[in-house]
This record gives C-alpha cells, structure tokens and sequence, in this order.
C-alpha cells in the first residue's frame, strides 16, 4: 500500500545539548513534489537535515517521522539512504586516501544489495559514472581523485549531486546547496538536480536565498523559525522572503507565540 | 629487577663462546672491528626506557630471552626456504630468497645482474671487492648511545651485499625475502650493506617473513651509501608472527643531488623497531622517509627516525602513520637536525595515529633542532580516533558503519602506501593493508606456505 505522503513529520522536537532546537515541527512531502524551506540562522533547518538522515548529534525527544510509512527515526543512516533519502551536505567532508571511484562502487553496490540486486560489474560501473559525470557537468578529472580532497567550494558541490546522480534517490535534501557557488555552477548544479529527478522524486531545497529557486522551481515555500514551521504557501512566498526579509516572520511569529500562550492561562 | 646485566653476560658467554667458529669464518674486514665493538656494546648495554630513543619501548620480552647461537645456517633449513614461492601478480622483479640473513650457499654468493648491479652475501664480497669493502663496511652506522648496533657488529657474520656501480640502472626492483625458520629459538644477527654510486639508480625491496613458530629475535644493520646524483629506494613489508622480534638500524648516507627514500611497512609482529638514520652530507640531496603499521593484540610497533641536514639546500619530508587495536602499543620518535652550515634546509614532518580501542598506547615524539637560520621546517603529531563526520559521510551515502570504518583506515593507511614508487607493488601492499584491517590474515595469495 502506497502511503499518502513520501515523508510526514509530525510534531517533531530534537536537542543538541540539552537545548532543544526542534520545537515541534511538521512538514509533509507528497510524491514528486518539491519543498523550499527557508528561514533565518538559527532557525533549525540544519538541525533538521541531521534529524532526517540520522546524524547523531540531535537526539530527538518527541513526535514523529515516517517515510513511505515506515518509521524512519528507528533506521540507521545507511539503511535510510538505501531506503532513497539523499542529503547535499552543506560542508561536503574531505576524505583522503579513498577514491571517489571506491566509494560510489562501494555506495552504489550496498543500495543493489539492499534492494536484492547483483553488484555492478567493473564495466557497468566504470558506464554508469561516465553516464552520470556527462549528466551533471562534473570534470573527469574529479572521480579519480580522493573524496572532496583539494576540491573548490564548487567541485565539492557539484560532487554532491554527481553521488546524487549516481545514487538516484527518492527524497533530496539539499542542505545550503547553493552557498559559495558563483553563477555558473548554481546553474549547473540546479540543471543537475533537474535533470536526476523523476516524476516521484521529491527535494527538499534548504536555502537562503531565492536565486536557487529560479532554478529549482519549488511547488511550497516554507519559513522556519525557532524550530518550527511558521508560514508555508507558494513560490511567491520566496520572492517575497527575498524582498521584506524575515523581519515581518519573526513578529509575526512572535505575536501568535504570545497570543497562544496568554490563551493556555 | 634489572634484567639488562644478565643479557649482557648472556651475550658475552655467546660471544666467547662463538668466537672461535665466527673469527675463523670471518673475513677479517669484520673481525677487525669485533673486539672493540663488543665493548662498546658492554659499555653502552641494552638501551632502556631512560635511553630518550627507547623511551616508549621495552624490549625485555624480547631481549630476556634464552636464544640459541646461531651463527651459520644449517642445510635442512635451507631446503625448508626452498620451498617458499614469492610470486607478485604484475610485479617485474629480480628475487631472492634469504634464511635467518643468510644467503643459499654455492654459486649463488655473488651475481651480477643485467645492467651490472651485484647482489650477494657480504662474505663473498669481501674477496670480490675488498677495496669497495673496506671503504664502506662499518662507515656510517652512528653507535650514538644504542648498544644493539655495535652488538650487530660484534656477532654478525654475513648478509646482504647490493653494489650499483656508477652509473649502472637496474630497472627491475630487487626483492629480497627474508624468512625466518628453524627449530630452535634463534637471535639474528644481519649485516648489509648496499652501495649505489654516483649517478646509479636501485629500488630494493625487502620481505620478512617467520616461516615456524619458534621465538626469534633479529637485530638488523643495514648500511647505505647513495652517491652524487644517484637514486636508491628500499620499501620493507614486515610480516612475522607475534613470537617475533625485530629491530632495525638503517643508515642511509646521502651525497650531493642524490635522491633516497625508505618505507617501512610493519603489517604484523611482536615487537619492531625500526630506527631509520638520514644523513643529507652533500648539498641538494633529498630524502624521504615514511611508515605504516598496524597492530593489534599486545603488538609493540616503534619507529626512530633521524635526519641530519648537515650539507646546505637539501630537502626531507617524514610521514609516519599507525592503526592501533586491542593492547597494542606504538611509539614514534622523529627527529630533525639542522646543522649550522645546513641553510636553505625544508624539513617536514608528520605523525598520524588512529586509536581504535580503550587500552591502546601510542607515544609521539616528533623533535626539531635547529642550528641554521635560512630554514623551513614544520612537524606535527595526532592521535586520535576515526573522523565522526568522514564516518557519517560514507555512512550517509549507504555503506554501512563496519565498512565506512575499514575504508577510513584503509584511506588513513594509503597515504604512506601512495608514495611506494613501483605500482604493482603499491596494489599488492594495498591489499595486504585491506586483509589486515579486515581481521583476516595478511597472506600472499600465491604462497603455498601458511604461516601464523
């Protein structure tokens, strides 16, 4: 049976510390749709990509996350990538001495094997990397270097949608994909991630700023602040955001916190 | 107690007691030094924990031990090394087999291969090439305050003999396989000496390997001379069995635009020590000097470094890494010595140790002396655990958590097996590396003889 929504968070709160930075949050992603969730620092959007993908510094205290209906905050973090959950990390690790070529053989074969798939042969991989690095406008020379080593702030995130591309994932989170890229590679990245996408793949675009969006055309806008969704609506919302700022969130906000805990008394 | 005097006096009835066979054997080369050397060793003793180069390492497991004399190698020995295949997939070279630092008798003392480089036992070379001989035998081993070097020169009574006349190329490396076997606890006692001369080029390679499970203890000197604008490699793989002891003393002396590196990879072993001597006496010179172990269990894994920059412009990277498990104990001892007449010196040094359990030790201690103004130095240590965020990482991506971890090591461990400069022997080394870290046993594939 097919579940109504690919991912729905209900309720969620999460600390790091003690301190909780989630305050009860919810969100739902359906099929093939595209999420902007946008917000001020401080905000949790980070908090929640870690939440998502199972990083352990946030332990999460309350609510709930499912994904196609299964409890996803009981999978490890390799089970949920298998599962199809990708995330675009905002500071993409250097990792030397492994090559870009091991890891995705080593990626690509344990998603195959978790879904009762043979493993790639040499050649079949050696295709699909070809395939992929054309694709998504990623430099030859790149894969058969060390993960991320000596990479530019723009190799770095046009490697992030490269594993993407090879990992071809069900749900995407791009985690400030757009920070540090100049014109030239936001358009590569953004036409990577379009050109991955299938009908049923949804993203979740963390971002700032709304050139990203130009590109990446999301159908719900969504403003996080202290740990919650506070506003969601349409595209427009991001032009808007761009334009006033998040000023006119956080009273906004602040004034309906106020009125909902002078109505608890 | 003290254990150190009653080794000395072990030593010393050895030493009496062999004294007849080995000077009678001899060359006379290396009984000239003999006497004297003894008594340096007697002077110096066993270095102990108060020796700065032995701070973190205690040999008294090792050295208190009742070891048999051994002081020429027996023919049933032999034909048991016989057996011992080593065959490298891809790998060109030269190979020959060694028993407790012996060569096969007979012909094979002494050949000279294509391109004119000789490879043979030190005996054979005295009266080959008795000048040459006399010239190097013994000339650059620093005793400093060790009293196993001129213990090595005391009772050794042959080895290794690798002469690279000048200008002579050999393209292949030599690989020498140097197995331990016998039915008796032996000490051994090695003495090599490889010449390269000016404008020569040898990449020598050099397996240990204990082939039964008897206690050894071998006490190696190796002395190097690179020659003007001459290029030497030595790449050691170090795989014995945890009742095995080594220690070696390598002195690499380099002239003018000559070019040096040493690579020490320890995959298993009781306790080594690998102390490795650079010395840059003429201008331009480069010198490399890396290592990587991985221990586990009660492993004891140490590695001396020293490079002296005594002739100015000359250049010196170190990098040395260790994975240490369960018991295992390590300890890195690196030191930089800048002379006063060594300006335009770059020095560079590097310590990276992975500690992956609660009751692993690894000591570190990288030095600098300075005594010239026009230099570049730098030197850094770590000990730490596996990187959180590269774990997750991999993790994030699918590969699971035990698997995420062997890549990391293994990732960790490649960058000291990168500088190898033959490339079918740094595939070969890499997946030795990854059959170590994965728990199963390092062991050549084509080799028929299954040692533990």
């Amino acid at each position: 049976m097919k579940d109504n929504f690919l991912l729905q968070i209900k309720e969620l709160k999460a600390s790091i510390d003690n301190k909780e930075i989630l305050k009860g949050l919810n969100l739902e992603v359906g099929y093939g749709e595209i999420h902007a969730i946008m917000g001020p620092n401080g905000s949790g959007k980070s908090t929640l990509a870690n939440v998502l993908t199972g990083r352990d510094i946030a332990t999460v205290t309350h609510g709930s996350v499912t994904f196609e209906g299964h409890n996803l905050l009981e999978m490890s973090p390799e089970e949920r990538a298998r599962e199809g959950i990708f995330l675009s990390f905002q500071y993409p690790i250097e990792i030397p001495g492994v090559s870009m070529v091991n890891f995705m053989k080593t990626a690509v074969n344990e998603q195959r094997k978790y879904h009762g798939l043979e493993p790639l042969s040499a050649s079949d991989f050696l295709k699909l990397m070809r395939e992929k690095k054309e694709l998504v406008e990623i430099d030859s020379a790149l894969t058969n270097r060390s993960v991320n080593e000596g990479f530019s702030g723009g190799e770095k995130k046009k490697n992030e949608i490269f594993q993407m591309a090879m990992l071809e994932p069900r749900l995407a989170l791009l985690d400030e994909t757009d920070s540090g890229l100049d014109i030239d590679a936001l358009r590569i990245v953004a036409n990577g991630v379009n050109k991955i996408r299938r009908p049923d793949t949804s993203v979740i675009v963390i971002t700032h700023y709304q050139r990203l969006l130009d590109h990446i055309i999301p159908d719900f806008v969504h403003v996080m602040y202290d740990g919650r969704i506070v506003k969601s609506a349409g595209p427009e919302l991001a032009l808007e955001l761009e334009e006033r700022g998040y000023d006119w969130i956080r009273k906004e906000a602040d004034v309906s916190e106020e009125s909902w805990t002078t109505d608890q008394k | 107690m003290d254990y150190r005097p009653e080794v000395i006096s072990k030593m010393s009835a050895l030493y009496a007691a062999g004294s007849g066979s080995f000077l009678k054997d001899s060359p006379e080369l290396f009984n000239r030094y003999r006497e004297s050397a003894f008594e340096d060793f007697k002077r110096l003793g066993i270095p102990d924990r108060k020796n700065e180069a032995y701070k973190y390492t205690n040999l008294e497991t090792f050295l208190n031990y009742q070891y048999q004399e051994y002081y020429s190698p027996l023919p049933a020995d032999f034909r048991e090394a016989e057996k011992f295949h080593c065959e490298v997939e891809d790998l060109d070279v030269w190979n020959m087999v060694l028993l407790n630092g012996f060569f096969p008798n007979g012909e094979k003392g002494l050949v000279m291969l294509p391109g004119g480089i000789w490879v043979g036992s030190m005996k054979f070379a005295v009266k080959q090439f008795p000048a040459l001989m006399e010239k190097h035998y013994n000339k650059y081993v620093e005793n400093a305050n060790d009293g196993l070097v001129p213990l090595n020169t005391a009772l050794a009574t042959d080895g290794l003999f690798i002469y690279a006349p000048k200008n002579t190329v050999y393209t292949k490396p030599v690989q020498i396989v140097n197995l331990l076997h016998s039915d008796k606890d032996i000490f051994v006692q090695d003495r090599n000496l490889v010449v390269v001369e000016d404008g020569a080029q040898l990449s020598l390679l050099v397996c240990d390997h204990a082939l039964s499970p008897q206690h050894f203890l071998t006490n190696t000197v190796t002395e190097v001379y690179v020659g003007r604008n001459s290029r030497f490699d030595i790449i050691r793989v170090q795989n014995q069995h945890n009742n095995s002891g080594k220690m070696t003393h390598t002195y690499i002396h380099q002239e003018r635009d000559s070019y040096a590196s040493s690579n020490n990879i320890t995959l298993h072993g009781g306790l080594v020590r690998n102390a490795t001597w650079h010395h840059l006496g003429g201008e331009n010179a480069e010198t490399h000097s890396y290592g990587l172990f991985l221990a586990d269990k009660h492993q004891h894994i140490a590695n001396f470094v020293k490079v002296d920059h005594v002739a100015p412009n000359c250049n010196s990277t170190q990098l040395f890494k260790g994975v240490l498990d369960d018991n295992a104990s390590g300890a890195f001892n690196g030191r930089i010595m800048v002379h006063k007449e060594a300006q335009g010196t770059n020095a560079y040094q590097s310590n990276n140790n992975i500690i992956l359990s609660e009751n692993a030790r690894m000591d570190t201690k990288p030095q600098l002396e300075i005594f010239a103004d026009d230099v570049k130095c730098s030197h850094g240590a770590t000990v730490g655990q596996i990187d959180a965020d590269a774990l997750f990482y991999l993790r994030s991506r699918g590969i699971d958590a035990r698997e995420a971890r062997l890549m990391l090591m293994f990732g960790f461990a490649h960058e000291v097996i990168q500088n190898i400069p033959i490339e079918a022997l740094r595939d070969r080394i890499d997946n030795l590396v990854h059959q170590r870290l994965r728990g199963e046993l390092s062991r050549c594939a084509s080799c028929a003889i299954q040692c533990n």
